[in-house]
Formats: structure tokens, sequence, C-alpha cells
């Protein structure tokens, strides 16, 4: 038997095809048959030191497998499956393993030290395995380096795989001690050095602790700092990825550390490999994430509380941080626009750059432009590109004061240089910083207007005459008439783009048309560029996104032509109908949020209809997103006129609503339900249970993704505010959830920020699903049917109000919901009303809101109670 | 353990634009679900109905030319055919005969105090009625107007109540609306608010005196229409003060100065709700020194030596007051109604012969009645009962002041827990 195992392992890895899919169905057979002989067998093959090093490893893999995997779900079956499993079988799987550790064989040793890991991340939160970890570290002790090497790297492993809170510190701190003396100078064996070092940067996590412990931190932070000085350059590369990880996650502890770390990364990033020299800059960078994080936290009030200061490194290297990163502009590599993995010196030191300018602010500007003005006209591409590229870094963060006068210089200069220069990179970086400029120093909100009435014309015209530049940097200019588009978004009617709109539409349809146009991500943006100039268009050019209408629907009805697609294309076609339902969308939602529009519109509905059940037909998750957004926006605007599609749309309906793995496209077609509801009213009724049903398991269901459940609460008030006290019917299954997600999301405590932010989501949902079951029964016969839910109704609303943790937008709901109750029960509710908190203490809260919506919500609730309790 | 990938997004912007879409079809749901929430709110509370009489062919006619959206609902409960339900902002369009039949029924009206309701001090408030025409005033769709009581247009306007003019009221939902009951004073051409049906879309009419009082007060000088009149706001609107009825506010509601010219005083039971038609919960009393009006004229402004009433022929010949139920005052023969030419529904004159009225037990027995002829076609009602009575004790044995601090007790007794509630703006 263990000689079939080892060939059917190597059948699985033939070239042949035949010989590979029957040596898997043999294995999938074995497993199904006996999973612990089969993994008893695949870690006896893993353990044989006399068999070829393909089929370890396979086995080694397939064990992996059997115990992890990336859906949740499933995950949660196999760590079932293996915690089921017989003692005796599984400790001797584990001898097994850690017998591994030993073997002359790396791949053999690599491979063990990740199952361990895994078994490790099941059994130590059931406190299993104990011993484990004490066994691991008698390991440390031994000569040979191999050994060390694997065992360090099963460390490194297990502090991936396993939570710092199931590991206590006794053990952590021999982990952390086997890991730092492993990195140590002292250390001889480079394998062994490498292996600690990789291990460290997964037990950062576990070291809270030590780094709070002066000495402890002095130490770990010395071994680092010199093993990024090590000779070998994966062990430089390692340490300072350690470096990386430890700016962020110990921000608070730096300061003693900086200077030497300013040291070491400067002479990384000027004389280093690349890859260490990435991660030089890659630091600086986290460190400005973190700054730049705890300033927003601030917000200009600097007695808000935050848990860590901020201490303003970035600002205090800024003289010495600024010329090192401009240096690296000058490193571009030939070509790199048109390579979507590249990632190189020149690009980290940029993006490093954007984000110093985000942290300091207007600190940044005398420091580059020195650099801007030395080099924007050398002969020499690079300094062009360099100076170019470190003006567009610094647009965001400092204030417009400091920017416009600047930018009113270089606005022409870049505008020539698009036009002029014969450098595709110059002008692929122009275009970029030409949107730059629109997208932060242009709109309403600016003061003093970068883009007049004079320079508009040429603007445009030079981006529209790039358009027809190399695919990269036609792209850039589509993003930056964009952003010039997008700055005009509520201007009204005087949009100095108004009388190029036609000319604009004309050429953004051709480049999509281009040739080339799939390069560069250049057909997306040129879509994009069109969504957003029509959505910032005025009704002066109405007609004209009208006319739109049948032109991209022409195109939409061309990708469906297309037969006997190879899977390449097809996937090209799936793309592209993304691209024109996207557009479609958004001309259907300009023209349907204006009467006269909407109007017109109409006549296209039905073969707009059409062609999304077409769509539909072809099914691609991102085109059914993009269709099924776009459906939403026609029953939006088509109103009880849309019924006529329903008998055809609803079996995507509920596929939309089946769809758990890829929840956006669920979350959409929850949204889009509830445009139908608004759009249809009680017509939609026939189609109410089976959309119930649907949404009801969705609820149940622990695959689907959270962020949707919330949605799905709402839509339920969307619904029977449709169908009024036709949802009579569906209280009985619908108000228990409510009621349980209610008592769920009553309390937060010791919730984190994001938990909150989630809490307060859903107790909006649960809020609003209230409010429409409270409105579609008032005025009916059957509200006394809702009696029985009010005491928890008010109880929960007490209970968030008790919390004092809501978010103005549960606010303004939640006392809607007292006032729709008070509303629709009337005396009934009165002296219930009456006892509640929330219709004193809550409500006064809420009537002296500064918030109008909430104040709005709070007056009206306060008429509804007065009434209530006055009858 | 391979180095971990740390490239940034190079030259893109931080969101796409697919996440746009599905932010703005949010957005755009969000908004969607708002106002179909604020619809749901604001209209069903507000819709008042009218039984309208049997129409004829043409009268149906005339609807499609008021460019009305009806809805006609069947009356489940009582089959007296079709009753027609209008949104108030639809019925602030209605011309004509509709529209006067519509107001008529709209507003509250006091009846007359024949005598002293009990708890007068600590249930009622008290204020001075202005002199001028009752009228219902009607802010919608950027407009505001004003009807008298028996539904004739007074001024259509601009006014800086919510959604009564067209300013900067781009945003403001279609559904919000105002009614307020007032009477306009001429000599300083304001609108005295005397009463807030509905504010902002939301109905007040099933909330009590207190609280719309309250409401109104506070919500009126919120928007500016007691401000100085401009272009988008013709007309100013002012509150009148209210006092609780204990032996102070009575006092100076009685003879308190006040901007405008007094006719009699209003007296308001703090927990009744706005009900159309006559209430006993609203009262109206009159003496020499706070009205111009206390005894009814003719035609021509004199007080006639006979005291005048007006009622309505009924199917069966009898006379009967506006109340409901009616109070009937006699009938007419079946010959008289024929040689006159009278139907059901005539309202008629009548005078006061020297008889008088004569009760037994408080109930009305008899009345010694003259025809006088139809009245005046402007006339939606005959009068209420406690009309005809007030004016019947006016001319003989008046319902004085004392009578009404008497019945409240000695200054500064039994008010102590009124002080607190002083709603003079």
């Amino acid at each position: 038997m263990a000689m079939e195992v080892t060939q059917v392992l190597l059948n699985a890895q033939s070239v042949d095809s035949t010989v590979r899919k029957h040596a898997e169905e043999s294995l999938r057979q074995f497993q199904e048959q006996n999973l612990s002989v089969f993994l008893l067998s695949l870690s006896g093959e893993l353990a044989g030191e006399d068999k070829p090093v393909d089929s370890r490893k396979l086995a080694g893999l397939i064990l992996k497998n059997a115990l992890d995997a990336k859906e949740q779900h499933r995950k949660y079956e196999l760590v079932q499956r293996w915690l089921a499993l017989d003692v005796g079988v599984k400790t001797q799987i584990k001898t097994c393993l850690l017998q591994i550790l030993s073997s002359p064989v790396p791949d053999a040793r690599s491979t063990a030290s990740q199952v361990i890991a895994k078994i490790a991340a099941i059994e130590l939160p059931q406190k299993q395995w104990p011993e484990l970890i004490g066994s691991l570290l008698s390991n440390i002790h031994q000569v040979p380096a191999h050994v060390k090497q694997a065992t360090l790297e099963t460390l490194g492993y297990l502090c991936e795989e396993v939570s710092p809170d199931v590991v206590d510190q006794d053990q952590v701190n021999k982990i952390l001690t086997a890991v730092i003396q492993g990195m140590s100078g002292n250390e001889g064996n480079n394998d062994v050095r490498l292996a600690a070092t990789r291990a460290l940067y997964n037990a950062l996590g576990f070291a809270q602790a030590n780094f709070s412990n002066d000495m402890e931190r002095d130490y770990i932070m010395r071994v680092v700092c010199e093993a990024t000085l090590s000779p070998d350059v994966k062990i430089r590369q390692a340490a300072f990825e350690c470096l990386v990880s430890i700016s962020s996650t110990y921000y608070e502890k730096l300061a003693p550390y900086i200077q030497d770390i300013f040291n070491i990364t400067a002479k990384a990033v000027r004389e280093d490999e690349e890859p260490v020299a990435l991660q030089a800059i890659e630091l600086w960078s986290s460190i400005c994430d973190e700054e730049i994080d705890i300033l927003e936290e601030y917000g200009g009030d600097f007695t808000a509380d935050s848990d860590v200061p901020c201490y303003y490194f970035i600002k205090q290297a800024l003289p010495a941080l600024v010329p090192m990163l401009l240096e690296t502009l000058l490193k571009q590599e030939e070509d790199q626009d048109l390579d979507e993995g590249a990632w190189n010196l020149a690009m980290a030191g940029g993006t490093c750059l954007g984000l110093v300018a985000r942290t300091v602010g207007d600190d940044i500007v005398p420091l580059v432009m020195p650099f801007i003005e030395e080099n924007i006209t050398k002969s020499e591409w690079r300094q062009r590109e360099a100076a170019t590229y470190a003006f567009g870094s610094i647009l965001e963060g400092p204030s417009p004061d400091k920017l416009t006068s600047i930018v009113n210089v270089a606005l022409n200069f870049m505008l020539t240089a698009l036009t002029n220069d014969p450098n595709s990179h110059v002008k692929d970086t122009t275009a970029w910083t030409l949107g730059r400029i629109f997208e932060f120093l242009h709109g309403s909100t600016v003061e003093t207007p970068i883009i007049t009435p004079a320079n508009c014309p040429q603007i445009i015209r030079v981006l529209l005459q790039s358009m027809n530049d190399a695919p990269n940097v036609a792209e850039k200019a589509c993003g930056a008439l964009y952003f010039l588009a997008q700055g005009y978004e509520d201007i009204g009617s005087a949009s100095p783009i108004t009388p190029y709109f036609q000319e604009i539409v004309k050429s953004l349809l051709s480049v999509t048309d281009r040739e080339d146009a799939g390069e560069s991500r250049l057909r997306t943006a040129a879509y994009e560029t069109l969504n957003e100039v029509v959505r910032c268009s005025t009704d002066e050019t109405a007609a004209m996104v009208l006319q739109l209408v049948p032109i991209i629907m022409t195109k939409l009805h061309q990708t469906l032509e297309a037969e006997k697609l190879s899977s390449d294309e097809r996937e090209k076609q799936n793309e592209l109908q993304g691209l024109l339902c996207g557009c479609l969308q958004v001309i259907t939602q300009k023209l349907g949020a204006s009467e006269p529009t909407q109007y017109a519109f109409m006549q296209f509905a039905d073969q707009i209809m059409n062609l999304f059940l077409r769509v539909f037909a072809c099914r691609s998750a991102t085109v059914h997103e993009e269709a099924m957004l776009a459906i939403g926006a026609v029953a939006h605007a088509t109103g009880p006129d849309f019924a006529k599609y329903m008998p055809e749309l609803y079996k995507y309906l509920e596929m939309g609503l089946q769809n758990f793995e890829e929840y956006q496209v669920c979350a959409v077609t929850v949204g889009v339900v509830g445009d139908i509801c608004r759009a249809l009213e009680d017509t939609v009724l026939p189609y109410c249970d089976g959309i119930m049903t649907q949404l009801l398991k969705d609820l149940s269901s622990n695959q689907l993704h959270r962020s949707v459940k919330p949605p799905i609460f709402s839509c339920f008030g969307d619904i029977a505010l449709a169908i009024g006290e036709n949802f009579e019917k569906y209280l009985m299954y619908a108000m228990p959830m409510l009621q349980s997600a209610a008592e769920l999301s009553a309390h937060t405590s010791g919730a984190d920020d994001e938990m909150i932010e989630y809490t307060n989501l859903l107790r909006n949902g649960i809020l609003e699903a209230y409010s429409g079951i409270f409105q579609g029964f008032k005025n009916s016969p059957k509200t006394q049917l809702l009696i029985p839910y009010a005491p928890h109704i008010l109880q929960f609303l007490d209970s968030i109000y008790m919390e004092k943790d809501m978010d103005d937008v549960v606010m303004k709901t939640a006392i809607g919901v007292l006032g729709d109750l008070a509303d629709t029960l009337g005396s009934n509710a009165g002296s219930l009303i009456q006892l509640s908190l929330s219709c004193k203490e809550f409500l006064n809260e809420c009537l002296s809101s500064d918030d109008h919506l909430i104040k709005e919500s709070a007056e009206w609730a306060k008429m509804a109670i007065s009434r209530a309790i006055s009858v | 353990m391979a180095p971990h990938d740390l490239r940034r997004p190079f030259k893109r912007p931080a969101i796409s634009d697919q996440q746009r879409r599905r932010d703005l079809s949010l957005l755009r749901q969000k908004q969607n679900r708002l106002d179909a929430q604020r619809r749901a709110r604001c209209l069903a509370s507000s819709v008042l109905s009218f039984q309208s009489e049997p129409k004829s062919p043409s009268q149906e006619q005339s609807h499609f030319e008021l460019e009305l959206e009806l809805e006609i609902e069947p009356d489940a409960e009582e089959h007296q055919g079709p009753a027609t339900t209008y949104d108030v902002r639809q019925a602030s369009k209605l011309r004509g005969t509709e529209a006067r039949r519509w107001f008529a029924k709209q507003l509250m009206l006091p009846e007359w105090m024949i005598d002293v309701p009990p708890n007068l001090n600590t249930d009622w408030y008290v204020f001075a009625r202005p002199a001028g025409k009752r009228c219902f005033v009607v802010s919608s769709n950027g407009t505001t107007v004003s009807r008298l009581r028996n539904g004739i247009l007074l001024h259509r306007f601009p006014s800086a109540l919510p959604n009564g003019a067209r300013i900067n009221n781009v945003s403001r939902s279609g559904q919000s609306y105002c009614i307020l009951d007032c009477i306009f004073h001429e000599p300083d051409q304001t609108y005295y608010v005397i009463d807030m049906v509905c504010w902002a879309g939301f109905s007040l009419y099933e909330c009590t005196a207190e609280f719309r009082f309250f409401w109104l007060n506070s919500k009126l000088v919120e928007v500016g229409a007691c401000d100085t009149p401009s272009t988008f706001h013709k007309y100013r609107f002012a509150t009148v003060p209210v006092y609780n009825c204990d032996q102070e506010g009575l006092q100076t509601a009685y003879i308190g100065p006040v901007p405008y010219v007094k006719d009699g005083l209003l007296f308001y039971n703090k927990h009744a709700h706005y009900q159309t038609g006559n209430t006993p919960l609203a009262l109206v009393w009159k003496d020499e020194n706070c009205s111009e009006y206390v005894i009814d004229t003719d035609s021509k402004g004199q007080v006639p030596n006979q005291q005048q009433l007006v009622l309505e022929l009924q199917d069966d010949g009898r006379l009967a007051t506006s109340d409901d139920p009616s109070v009937i005052f006699g009938w007419l023969n079946e010959d008289f109604i024929q040689k006159t030419g009278l139907h059901a529904g005539n309202l008629l004159r009548f005078a006061v012969n020297d008889g008088g009225l004569s009760f037994v037990d408080g109930k009305l027995e008899k009345a010694d009645l003259q025809y006088l002829g139809q009245s005046n076609r402007a006339r939606a009602f005959a009068d209420s009962y406690s009309k005809v009575m007030f004016q019947y004790i006016v001319r003989h044995s008046p319902l004085k002041i004392e009578h009404l601090f008497a019945s409240i007790g000695p200054l500064g007794d039994g008010d102590i827990a009124s002080h607190d509630v002083e709603m003079a703006a």
C-alpha cells in the first residue's frame, strides 16, 4: 500500500492529464474511504526518507489542505473533522511530523513546518497539544543547524497561524528568546539567521508585553537593526520587513530608535540592492500611514481622544527624508508604465513622497520646489519625468493657498509638455499630474479657481488631443478629464464643460473603439470618464445624454452577437459588457433624476431591459452585478410600468439573492429589490413570497458576507411599505429575526471601532425594517397584529439610547421608529410609550440636535406621540 | 516564508468608478427610501375626507378640469354612496362650490358660550379674538392661498411658510405644506394665526390644543413668517397671546392691550383635538367691552328690533340648526313650502317674535318664529343652536364677565399650577 501511495502521488503530478486525473480520483476515493488511514499514510509518505522529494512534498501539501481552507464555511468543516479524529491517529501523525523537522531534505522539513502550524492553529485554541511549543524549543538547542532552521521556521508559521491569545506569556517569552538568539550575530549559520528573522516577522504580534518592557524592546530592536546590516541580502530584506511591521505595530515605541532607523534606511535606499531599498522606503511609507491615521483622528481638534499620540517623526525627518526620496525619482525604468506589475525605486519613492506630503502638508512644498525647478526643463527625460512626478506627488496634502500660485504657473507648462514632450513617459506623468491638479485643486470647494473660462477651452483641447496618444498616455488623459468634469459637479447650468460636451463624448467613444484600447486599461478609463461626464452634465446637454442611450445599447447588443468565443475572448466580452451596463446605469440614473428626461428615457426602457436580460443569460459575476445595478436605475425611472419586466426578471433576482460567494452581487440585488418595491408598490405582491423566502435564507446563512445583512433588513421595510398589511403573513418570520438581531446589536461593550460601525449599520437596517412595517400597516384594520411587538421594540430603542454609541444615522432612524410606532398603534401603545425612556430623554436629545434630519424625525415623533397619548 | 508584497497603488485614484457606481446607487436608494418614508409619514395622516353629494355628470367632468388626481375610495363602513377623499394639497387647488364646501367643513367652529363650562380655570385657554375674517391659510407647491370660511378665495401670495413661496425651496419635498387657522385683520394687513392644523407636512389634527399652541408658537417664528413683509413674504403672520383661563389670564385677555382690534374672547379646551365643524370644546363669548359686534346686525349694519336666525329646511319640512345632531326649531307645512317654491336644503331667515323661546328642563320647547325669506346666497350654513341661544340671552339676560370670573374663583386661588404655561409669543 505504501508503495502505491508514492506512485499515485507522483502520478498526480504527471504531465499526462489522463494519468493525473486518474491519480487525483484515487486520492479522493482513498480519502473518502478512510480518512484516518489516508492522513496517516500521507504523513508517513512525507516522513519517508527513502521516498522521492516530489511525492513527499505533495503528500504534505494534501495533508495541509485537509486541515484548512480559504472559504470560512469549508474551513470550519475541516477543523471539526480533524477534532473528531481518533486521538491515537492524531498523536501518531503529529509525532511523525515533528520528527521530519530533523530530515536532511529541506523541502520535507519546510512542508512539515507548515502542516504542524496548521494543526497547531486547530488544537491550541482547544487547549490540545500543550507540549508542542516545549518540544519545538528543545530542538533549538540541538546541534545540527538544519534542525534549528526548520524549528525556527515552524515557530514562524505557528505565529502566523495561531492567535496570540492562545499562547501564554511564558511561552511567548521563550519563543521570542529563541527567535532573537537565532537572529543575533552570534549565530554563525545564515540559514538559521534568515529563518529566525522571518519567524520574528510573524512573532511580532505576540510581543506586546515585550515591547512594553524597555530592556527587552531595546534588545529586540538592536538585534533587528544589526540584521539589516547582515552580509546576506535575504537577511537584510527580512530584517527590514520586521522594521516595517514594527513601525506600524509599535509606532508609539519608535521614538528612541528613529534616528538610527533613519540612518539605516537612508543607507539602504542609496546603496543597497533594490529589494532591500524598497523595504527601506516602505518603512517610511508605513510611518506616514500611521501618522495620517492619527492626525485624521485628531481631526484638527487636539483635545479629541486618540489612543496614540502623534510623534511627528515625518515632520522631524523631513529635511533629510525628502532629498532621499527625490533621488529615487531619477531611478526610473524604461517603459515602466507599460508593465502592470512594475514596482521599482522611483515608483516607491514617489508614492512615499505623496504620503509625506499628506502627512506634513505645506512644509513639503519649499523642499520639493527647487528639485522641480532644476529638473523640469532638462534635456534628459529622466529629469523631466522625475520633476513632474515630484510635483504630481505633492498635490494632495498642502493647502490650496500654498499650491495655487505654483499650479497657476505650472499649468501652461504641463499643457505644453503633454502636447510636445518627445518622451511618452514624461507625457504619461504629465497627464497624471494634470489629473491630480484637477482632483485636488479644482471644484466648488476651492476658493481660487485654477480653471477659468479663459484656460478651460485649451485644457479640454489638449486633453482630447492626448486621447490619440499612446494608450498609457491616453488613459491618464481620460483620468484628468474625469476629475475636470467632477470639479463641475455642482456648478449648475454654467458648467464650462457644456459647450464641449458633444466633442468630449465623441472623443471618448472613439477611444473606446481604438484597436489598442485593451492596453493600459484605456477602454475602462474612457468609459469611466464618459460616466463622470454624464453624471456631471447639466440640463442643457440632457438631449445629448439621451442620444447616448441608443449608441451604448448598440454596443451592448454587439457583444451579445459574438459566438463561439475562447475563454480569453469570453472574459473580454464580459468585461466590456460590464463597462457598457455600467455606462447605461449611469445614464439611466441621470435621466431618471428629473421628470422631463425620465419621460424621454421611457422610450428606450423595453429595449434596455431586453438587453440586460440577455446579458444575464451570458452569466458572469461582474456583468451580472453591473446589469443588476442598471436595472435598479431603470426601475426607479419607469415606476409602476416596471411591472411588465417582472415575469422575466424574477428568476435573475432570485439568482442574485442566492449568490453568497460574490456578496457584492447579492448586496446589489437586495438594493434593486428595494427599488422595485418603491416602483411597483403593491403590484410587487405576487413576487414577495419568493423574495422574502430568499431574504430570510440569506439572513440565516453563515456563508453570506455580514455586510449584506443590514441592507436585507432595510429591504424588509421597503417590502412592507410597498405591500402594506399584506406583509402580515411574513410577520411571523421577519419579526423574530429582527428581534434576535436587535438583541445582538443592542450592546456593543468591548467592541472595537469597526465592530461598532457594523453594529450601527445593523441597527439602522433593523430600524428601517420596523419603520417600513409600521408605516405599511398604518390605517389598516390589522394594526393590532403589531401590538405584541411594541414592548420589545421600545426596549430596543431604550437600550441603544442607553448604550450611547449610536451614530447620527441610527439616531435619526431610531427616533423615527418611535414616531412610526406611535403613529400606527396610536392609543394602543400610548401608555407603553410613556413608560419608555426613549419618549423622554432620547426624544429631547434628538429635538435639540444640530442635525436637521434628526430634528425633523424627532419633531415627527413628538407629534405622533402627542396624538397617541392624548386620545 | 517568502518576502511580502509591498506594492502600493501607482498613479491610480483611490476609488474605482465601479465602486462609485455602487456608492451612488446606494445613495439614490437611500434618498428614495427616505422620500417614501416621509411620504408615508406625512400623507396618510392628513388626508381629509368629505362626503360629497351625488354629482351630475357635468360636475364629474369639472374634476378633470381641475387637474386633480382624486383618490376615490369605496366607503366600506357606510353605504351612503361614494366618499371623496382629498389630500389637502389637492384640495387647495379646488375651485368654486367644491372648494367652498370643502373648506367650509374643515374649520373648527367654536360654539357660543351660553353657560360656563366646569374647570374653566384648569382645563381651558383664553385669548382675545382678533376682529376680522376667519380663514384657512394653505401653503403648498411654492404658493400660499387663504380662503374664507365659506371657501371663497381671499388672497394668493408668496409667504415664508414652508413651501409657501418659490424661493430656495428647490430641495424641499413637494409633500411639505401647511394649513393654518387664521383671522385676517384688515387694519394691519396681518394674518393672526389662532390654530395650526398642518405644519411642514405633519398633521396636527389629532394633537391636543396644548400641543398645537406650543408648536404654533415655536414654529411660526422659526421660519420667519412673523417677519415684516418682503417680496417673497407678502403678508405678516402673527401669533395671539394665549393664557391659562385663571383670574389673571382672563383679566389680561379681557382688558389687556393687544395690537389688534378685539372681537370677543375665545376659550379652547386644552385637551381637545382639532375637530372640524361645531365643537363645544372651543367657545366664543362677547360683550360690549371686548367686541363691537355683540348683537347680530342685518345686511345694512343695523341691529334689528327682533333677533333674527337662519335655519335649514329639511325634507320633512322641519327647520334645523347646523348642529350635528341638529336642533329643531319648528316646521313649515307642505302647502307653504309648495306655495313659496322652497325645497330641502334651503337656508331660511326667521325673526323671533314676542313669544320668544321657551324652555323646559333646559331644552327648547317652543319658538315663536316669523318667516322672513331665504338667506343670503353666500351663507353656507344655518345658525348653530348655541349662536341662536347666545343672541337670545344677550338680548334678555346676558352671560356677563362677572359670571366668568365668579366661576373661576377669587384671584390667586386654584391657579398654583398654571403659571408655567404662558403661551404668549
